[in-house]
């Protein structure tokens, strides 16, 4: 396969709440244009960024654009390896009921293996 | 005093150490990404019950809706909206912002 053919693992890495800082919606933004370049996209949620993904987010008092549902329609993009680690989800009180989108719950551990097989990991 | 918070209390220390610093009878307000220090579950919520023993908190409600947990807020904390927000300034005489 030619250089213009190669097909890289991406990661792109979320680890911020939504609203409080711009990097969950950039990074949202970025995974999108990635979309268009014919790549192997996995998005990986730990930390804060878990809660990018809570179910139920309303925005209108505080007149921010509640982009949440966004995250819904990176299957129509072919985007559809979503990892979210179990130990951010439960130091935050959260379970996978309280997430908006499908998801594969993995451990610590296994994101950790997930990070190293990656060609490419952009960090938010 | 008024004491406020915006951080995430898993990413900054600033909770912690309003809440060390915090006197008998001061109130905290959380707003932005502090409000998830008061949600049921959450590792800071023990540290945030115990300080309602002396101290009064409170969460902005507008960002805990943002957020998507209000439904899961804290027994003991009050829930302001943005007029509430403005009467806490006015009713204590000093306002602190833990950056």
């Amino acid at each position: 396969m030619d250089e213009a053919g190669t097909v890289k693992k991406f990661l792109f890495v979320n680890r911020k709440a939504p609203y409080g800082s711009v990097y969950a919606l950039e990074g949202l933004e970025v995974v999108l244009i990635s979309a268009a370049f014919d790549q192997d996209v996995s998005l990986a949620f730990f930390d804060d960024g878990v809660y990018q993904l809570a179910k139920g987010q309303n925005t209108k008092a505080i007149e921010s654009r509640n982009f949440s549902p966004t995250y819904r329609a990176l299957e129509g993009y072919d985007i559809e390896k979503l990892y979210v680690e179990r130990e951010s989800l439960e130091a935050r009180g959260l379970a996978e009921e309280d997430l908006l989108v499908d998801v594969k719950v993995v451990s610590g551990a296994e994101m950790a293996a997930l990070m190293d097989e990656m060609d490419v990991i952009v960090s938010f | 005093m008024l004491h406020i918070v915006n951080k995430s209390p898993l990413e900054r220390s600033t909770l912690e150490s309003c809440l060390a610093h915090a006197r008998p009878g001061h109130a905290v307000l959380l707003i932005e990404d502090a409000v998830y220090a008061a949600t049921k579950g959450h590792a800071a919520a023990a540290r945030v019950s115990k300080s309602l023993a002396t101290i009064k908190v409170y969460v902005l409600a507008p960002d805990l809706e943002a957020r998507a947990r209000a439904g899961a807020l804290l027994e003991g904390v009050a829930s302001v909206d943005y007029r509430g927000f403005v009467d806490l300034v006015t009713q204590n005489p000093r306002v602190q912002s833990w950056l």
